[in-house]
Parts: structure tokens; C-alpha cells; sequence
């Protein structure tokens, strides 16, 4: 069986658009990271600090009533999410300190919905010292993950190449913080793990094409930049769809059974699987060719005068 | 069979024993008895978020161990200076890291700064200098034996811990100093996770100290050497927490770290719980002779600045035992017993990461990261078999070789399997084929322009393997970072990860095409399932 057959898609030619539509996901996307460091976004209590609950209740509630309870007994600033399936109440309060808050949770609901007992299914707290040091840390963690990335490439290919890969890496990080960030999902240590897995994956997206107009550039000495670089792409763009396709299945049955835990976490896997598909193709070339054109333009005019 | 595939289909049998001999003890729940000591014990354990249970962080407030030892040293120095006669006004801790004396002349001041030289000749003293007519000097540790002392608080406090975990009846716990000041401590499976906590973050300094009677605690001015503090009691019916405020002299007349035994025992009487205690032969002395001379008063069982109780004193307690009684459940009063055999905390711990499962989610995860699982292979699977026919199930079996191999690795290091470790094994599952999609497309290339099928296969694997090595490496980097940065859950994605593509180099660049040779190795073959 055959999805693709043989495609001659001018994909670089396609640039002026699809680097404009790069730009804005890019921009929105660092708007987002702004906002994370500002604390102004849906951050985990992992890097805000704060506390976390799961109470399962034994009856249906209102989630009306559970914020009513709450507040009556001085707890104001608590995000709650119900999960329908099995009477769960999520409970996130961010910036507390541990102890305490979880004990006045469970105080208030044992008062107030007397007649409906829970338990707690989970509950994470997390002293702000700790949240301040992952903070750092995930930064740097990311930080190196993109350095080592750029070394390596720019070892294996050439500097063209590693600033094509590196950005459109950093165009995947950035796009899946801007989408996490339109939709108001929770920035976490989860979500990072996502991140960097993407940025792994999407560089494999990416240096197998690299791959390929590596080989093409060494056997086609006559051809245009343009059209090798069109080329290679098309005839590993079913390698790209496909694999795509696989692991999109496998994140997709993540996503779709795996449970409350990992939903956003495989929503991310999903959103990235995505965009590092795109990039490879529409983003990482492109930007070697632009570069590449640019060098030419230059030796050209020095060659003139 | 061609030349060459032996070896290699030795080598991924081997493998695949090798991978159910490391399995066998996370799959079979009793070993027989003749599983001895050559065969591998380590199994997959599974995550805190998998089987439920606790994860703290705890924080030991190290300057309050310096403060505990300045405190020493001024009790001592006020003991020594008594005793030799020399008259001072005020020796007391000032601020966290020192004590400054406070004495009427500059001649006994001169005599007790040669003193103190003898006595304490690491610590560093602060000129002399006038404080409203008297005369004034301070003490203070010296910056490393500050370090020393701090360094050697959250060693006992690990210990103390540790002791306190292993009487409290935990089976498997993780406990760990990290960092500078941080212990973390995992209790897997625990039933009661709030008493848990309690028992191991309580300092637990027991004090016994005279009660001034002479002084009300309702009047402002409290002396130097008497502290107010509160007896705390709780109904048992109602849980109404009354409060009643005592008088205590500020020295202790005799301290925990004095004790060798605690039990609990029933008050035959009352039906009551109480901790029975015993006293070493320095405490039984000291216990002898303070309630020898204070009969008819009382003396106040003072836990970490609680009162616990002011009992009177009714007579003479020689022989070195003495019960703590009061409003105890049996579950209290066991927790105290454990507390104070296993000591006190050098200085009091704050908890900073309190993350805690229940046993019911935990199983929830592993049911639904199993399902998900198994969905996800099922669809990869099919896929695979649709998309690439014959070869398709050849990938597809490399790829249940891939996991099985990755599982079997796990197990041998002893891994800890987290949800996040399934989901990062069922990415796996879909990253897995990738090394066979990228080979197998260059075939149907190489077969376009015409090769046979045995030389499309030979260039297809030639020219893909420089790919998918550099297609590795760079997952395995982002793998690397992971697993250095990460804690709990997502490190045990990043060994998950990084396993499963290094094993994948072996099934995708050997296992399926061995396979492969194995099939073709005539070169008759006119057509290839592709």
C-alpha cells in the first residue's frame, strides 16, 4: 500500500507563508514564555508552589457547592475541576504553604458535605523554595537539551543546517507553549517533559531530510539549491507522513485511555507530534535555503566589484 | 541459512532469554526455592504515582541546630562561672550565631574570656566593650564548625529518621539526604499518610522542667530565667482544644537524650494508654535527686515547647522509670514511644514537598497506562501490517522484540516504572517503527529504479543507517537532559526513553534484518512484500 506516491511539492517556494505563519505561532508563543516567567500564566504548583488535591467523593456534587464550602471556611483562592467519571473534585491552590491548606480542605468538606464522604485520592504540596529551584533547573535543563542539539548538528552537517534545525526546534518549543497557552492548560513539569521530547523528536524529523539533501547535494553538482532541496523533501515526505502517523496513533491512545494523569501531557505529545511534522518540512529547510541564498547573494557580489 | 545470520540470531535469543530470566522475578510473584543467588532478584519496581504512597521533601533548619549548641555552651558557661564564683549579670544566646555575656567587671571579664579560651578554643570572642555600665563581650562559632555542626544536624536527622521509619513499620521506604539541607523520604504503599508524616517531622525534645508557681502567667513581666508556654489539652468527645498557659523554669532539669527505652502500656486502672520510659543511669540519678527535693510540687513533661502535663510531684521516684501520661489514643501514645526511642531531631525539619497517592489511583493509573498501551501497539501494528505487508509484521515484530528487551533491561537495573515511564514506552511503540519506515521506503525507492529485491534491501539498509544513527543520538540527548533534571516521575521517562532507543538501534539495524537476509539470501527472489 502506498499513501504518497511519487510528489513534487514546491515546498520551499511555499515559504513567504509558511514562515508568516511560523512568525505569529513563534510570537504568540514567546508572549507565552513571557508570561510564564512573569507567573501570569496557568502554572503548576510544581513551579508555583502551592497545593494540590484529588478527592473522589461518594456521591455526585455541585461544583457550586464545593467552592461555596470552601469559602465559607477562608479558602478564596482555589481553582477547582470537576471530573465527572467517579465524583472527582481537582482542588489546586497555588503559592500556599505545605501542610496546612490540604488539613483546612479536608476540614471544610468534612463540615459542609457531611452526608457525602470522600477520600483523597492524591494531594501534592509543594514549598515555594522548591518550585523557584525547578524553575531554574527546567530552564537550564532546556537550555542544554538546545545547546547539545546545535553542537551536534552543526558537527554532523554544517552551521546552515544547525541554526535550520536548532530554529525550527525552538519553533516547535515555542509553538506548543503558545497553544498551551491560548487553551489555558497547566504549564508543569509534565509539560516540560513533553517539550523536550518533541524537541528530540522533531530534530529526528528534521535530520532525516537533512539527511537526504545532504546525499542529493553530493550527487546533483548541477541542479538548483531550490530543487534539490524540494526534492529530497518530497522523497522522504512519506517516511515523514508515515512515522508521523504511527506515533501520532500511539500518543492518540495516550491521549484517549491513559487516564486523567497524562491527558494534557499526551494532548502535548499530540500538538507537538504535529508541529514537528510541519517544521521539518515547511520551517527547517526553508531557513537553510534562505541562508544558503543569502551566502551566495554575498560571494556574488564580492566576486562583481 | 545464508552466512553471517547465525550469530545474530543467537545473539537475539540470548537477548530474549536473557530479557524473561531478568522479567521472571517482576512476573512471578513467589520464586520457587531453587531461584537462588545466581539468578537476578531485581525486578521493575513500580513508582510512587503507580502503587500509591508518600513523597517528602523535608528541610532541616540547620541554624537551629547552631542555636541548639550556643544554648549549650551559655547553660555551661552560666554552670562553670557559678561554680567558680564569678559574678556576671546575663549570659544568654543573642540573635542565631552567638552568646554575649553580660558581667559587672572588666577584672572577671578578663578571667572569664582566658576561661572561655581553655574551655571552648574554637570559638571566637568579640572584644570587650561597655553595654550600659556593665561590661559586655560576645561568642561565636567559627564559620567551618558552623558548617560542621549544621552538616552533622542533617546526618542525625537522617538517622533519627530512619530509625523512626523502621520502627513505624514501612516496608521499602527511600530515605535520602539531598542537597545541602534536604532529606526526601519515599514510603510506598503507606495506609496512613498523615500519621506518617506527623511521627517523622516532629523534633520530639522532651524536657522536664520545675513549674513557678510563684510567678502567675497572667502577670506581663516573666524573669529571665522562667519562659511562659501552654499546656495543650483536647477533649477526646468533643476535640475542643483548651489552652492553659504555665510558668516553667527556662532550664530543663533533665532532657530526652537521657532515655533508653519508651513502650506503651495500659493503665490497668483507667484503661488508659500511657508511654512507660526509662531512664539511663546519668537520667535516673538526676531523676532521683530532682524529685527527692521537689516534693509537693509540680515539674511540667514539656514536648517540643508543648506542655504535656504538670503532674505533682508525690514522692521520691528513684530507679530510673516514669510514665508520661495523659489524654492519649493507643495510636498517640505508640507514636510518642516510637518518637522518643528513636531521639530527637537535632533541630526541628519543615516539610517543603508533601506528594501523596492514594493506593486506588495508583492502580487506576496502571490499568488505563496498560490499556492505553496495549491500544496503541494494536493500532501500530495494524498499520504497519496494512501499510507494508510482509515487512510490516517484520517491523512489528521487531517492535515487540523492542519492548520486551526494554522491559527485561528495565528490570535488570532494578528501574522504577512511572505513568509517565508507560507513556514514554508507549511513544516508543510509534518511534519504534520509524528505523524500519525510513528503511523500508528507501527500498520501495531503490526497487523503483529497478534493483532486485536483494540488492534494494542491501542499499536500503546501507544508506539508511547513517540516518538512524544521527536520528538516535539526537532523541537521546534530550533523553540525557531529562533524566539529569528530572525528578520522580519524569526521570523515570528519561530511562524509559533513552533505554528504548538505544535497544531500538539493535532491533531496527540487526533484529529485523536478519530477517530479512534470511529471506532473501538466494537473490532469486522476484518480488519483495513491501
Amino acid at each position: 500500500m502506498e499513501i504518497l506516491g511519487k510528489t513534487n511539492i514546491d515546498f520551499i517556494g511555499k515559504r513567504n507563508i509558511s514562515f508568516v505563519i511560523s512568525a505569529i505561532i513563534s510570537i504568540i508563543g514567546i508572549i507565552g514564555i513571557i508570561q510564564i516567567g512573569r507567573g501570569a500564566a496557568n502554572m503548576g504548583i510544581d513551579f508555583s508552589g502551592g497545593t494540590a488535591m484529588q478527592l473522589k467523593f461518594s456521591q455526585p456534587f455541585a461544583i457550586g457547592d464545593a467552592r461555596a464550602a470552601l469559602h465559607k471556611h477562608g479558602i478564596a483562592k482555589a481553582d477547582l475541576q470537576e471530573i465527572k467519571d467517579g465524583n472527582m473534585l481537582l482542588v489546586k491552590m497555588a503559592g500556599a504553604a505545605v501542610g496546612k491548606p490540604s488539613e483546612m480542605v479536608q476540614e471544610a468538606f468534612k463540615k459542609e458535605f457531611a452526608g457525602n464522604p470522600f477520600t483523597v485520592e492524591s494531594s501534592t504540596e509543594i514549598g515555594p523554595s522548591i518550585g523557584d529551584k525547578l524553575r531554574k533547573d527546567t530552564l537550564i535543563a532546556v537550555a542544554i537539551s538546545l545547546l547539545g542539539i546545535i553542537l551536534y548538528i552543526a558537527w554532523r552537517f554544517d552551521f546552515k543546517f544547525g541554526i535550520g534545525a536548532t530554529l525550527s526546534t525552538l519553533h516547535d518549543v515555542l509553538a506548543m507553549v503558545a497553544i498551551f497557552y491560548l487553551l489555558n492548560k497547566e504549564i508543569n513539569l509534565l509539560f516540560i517533559t513533553a517539550v523536550l521530547t518533541i524537541a528530540g523528536y522533531s530534530l529526528t524529523d528534521t535530520v532525516v531530510i537533512f539527511d537526504r539533501i545532504r546525499e542529493n547535494l553530493h550527487k546533483n553538482l548541477k541542479g538548483s539549491l531550490h530543487s534539490i532541496f524540494n526534492g529530497s523533501i518530497n522523497e522522504v515526505l512519506s517516511r515523514t507522513i508515515i512515522t508521523s502517523v504511527t506515533t501520532f496513533l500511539a500518543a492518540l491512545s495516550l491521549f484517549l485511555f491513559g487516564g486523567e494523569v497524562i491527558h494534557d501531557f499526551s494532548l502535548a505529545l499530540l500538538i507537538g507530534i504535529g508541529v514537528a511534522t510541519y517544521s521539518s518540512v515547511f520551517v527547517a529547510s526553508p531557513i537553510v535555503v534562505l541562508l544558503e541564498d543569502r551566502a551566495l547573494a554575498k560571494s556574488s557580489a564580492g566576486a562583481k566589484a | 541459512m545464508p552466512k553471517g545470520t547465525g550469530w545474530r540470531f543467537s545473539l537475539i535469543g540470548i537477548f530474549v532469554l536473557l530479557s524473561f530470566l531478568f522479567l521472571t522475578p517482576t512476573l512471578v510473584s513467589k520464586l520457587p526455592g531453587w531461584w537462588g543467588g545466581l539468578f537476578p532478584q531485581d525486578k521493575i519496581h513500580l513508582g510512587l504515582d503507580l502503587q500509591g504512597g508518600t513523597h517528602l521533601v523535608m528541610e532541616v533548619e540547620t541554624q537551629k541546630a547552631v542555636e541548639g549548641s550556643l544554648d549549650l555552651v551559655a547553660t555551661d558557661l552560666e554552670d562553670t562561672l557559678t561554680s567558680k564564683n564569678l559574678h556576671f549579670k546575663r549570659i544568654a544566646r543573642s540573635g542565631s550565631d552567638k552568646v554575649s555575656l553580660l558581667l559587672y567587671e572588666k577584672g572577671t571579664a578578663e578571667a572569664v574570656q582566658k576561661l572561655i579560651k581553655d574551655k571552648y578554643p574554637s570559638y571566637e570572642q568579640s572584644p570587650t566593650f561597655d553595654e550600659g555600665g556593665f561590661v559586655a563581650f560576645t561568642l561565636s562559632m567559627n564559620a567551618k564548625d558552623a558548617q560542621d555542626r549544621k552538616d552533622k544536624a542533617v546526618q542525625q536527622a537522617l538517622e533519627t529518621i530512619r530509625n523512626r521509619i523502621d520502627q513505624f513499620g514501612v516496608s521499602e521506604p527511600t530515605i535520602q539526604r539531598e542537597g545541602i539541607n534536604h532529606i526526601v523520604v519515599q514510603l510506598p504503599g503507606i495506609k496512613d499518610p498523615q500519621r506518617a508524616i506527623e511521627l517523622i517531622g516532629r523534633t520530639a525534645r522532651l524536657e522536664f522542667k520545675m513549674v513557678r508557681e510563684d510567678i502567675s502567667p497572667s502577670s506581663g513581666t516573666i524573669p529571665d530565667d522562667a519562659e511562659l508556654l501552654k499546656e495543650k489539652t483536647t477533649d477526646p468527645a468533643t476535640g475542643a482544644v483548651t489552652e492553659i498557659p504555665i510558668v516553667v523554669q527556662k532550664k530543663s532539669m533533665i532532657t530526652g537524650d537521657l532515655l533508653t527505652d519508651a513502650q506503651v502500656r495500659i493503665d490497668s486502672q483507667f484503661n488508659q494508654p500511657y508511654v512507660g520510659i526509662e531512664f539511663n543511669n546519668l537520667g535516673a540519678k538526676l531523676f532521683d535527686q530532682v524529685t527527692a527535693a521537689n516534693v509537693g510540687k509540680r515539674f511540667a513533661i514539656v514536648l517540643d515547647n508543648n506542655i504535656h502535663s504538670a503532674p505533682v510531684i508525690r514522692e521520691r521516684i528513684s530507679g530510673g522509670s516514669a510514665q508520661i501520661s495523659g489524654s492519649f489514643t493507643e495510636k498517640s501514645a505508640a507514636d510518642l514511644a516510637i518518637v522518643l526511642r528513636a531521639g530527637a531531631l537535632p533541630a526541628p525539619v519543615k516539610i517543603i514537598q508533601n506528594v501523596t497517592v492514594g493506593p486506588s489511583l495508583g492502580q487506576d493509573s496502571i490499568n488505563k497506562g496498560l490499556y492505553a498501551g496495549l491500544i496503541g501497539v494494536l493500532l501500530v501494528v495494524a498499520f504497519m501490517a496494512v501499510y507494508y505487508k510482509l515487512a510490516g509484521l517484520i517491523a512489528d515484530l521487531g517492535m515487540v522484540l523492542n519492548i520486551l528487551y526494554l522491559m527485561g533491561a528495565l528490570a535488570a537495573l532494578g528501574a522504577t516504572l512511572t505513568l509517565p515511564g508507560i507513556a514514554a514506552i508507549v511513544l516508543l511503540v510509534g518511534m519504534s517503527v520509524d528505523s524500519n519506515v525510513i528503511i523500508f521506503e528507501r527500498i520501495r525507492e531503490e526497487l523503483k529504479l529497478g534493483k532486485t529485491p536483494k540488492a534494494a534491501l542491501d542499499a536500503g539498509y546501507d544508506k539508511a543507517f547513517l540516518t538512524i544513527v544521527d536520528s538516535h543520538v539526537t532523541t537521546l540527548i534530550t533523553a540525557a537532559v531529562l533524566f539529569q533534571f528530572g525528578t520522580g516521575p519524569v526521570k523515570g521517562f528519561a530511562v524509559s526513553l533513552s533505554l528504548g532507543v538505544i535497544i531500538n538501534l539493535f532491533t531496527a539495524l540487526v533484529g529485523t534484518k536478519v530477517i530479512f537476509d534470511t529471506l532473501m539470501h538466494k537473490g532469486t527472489a522476484k518480488t519483495m512484500s513491501i
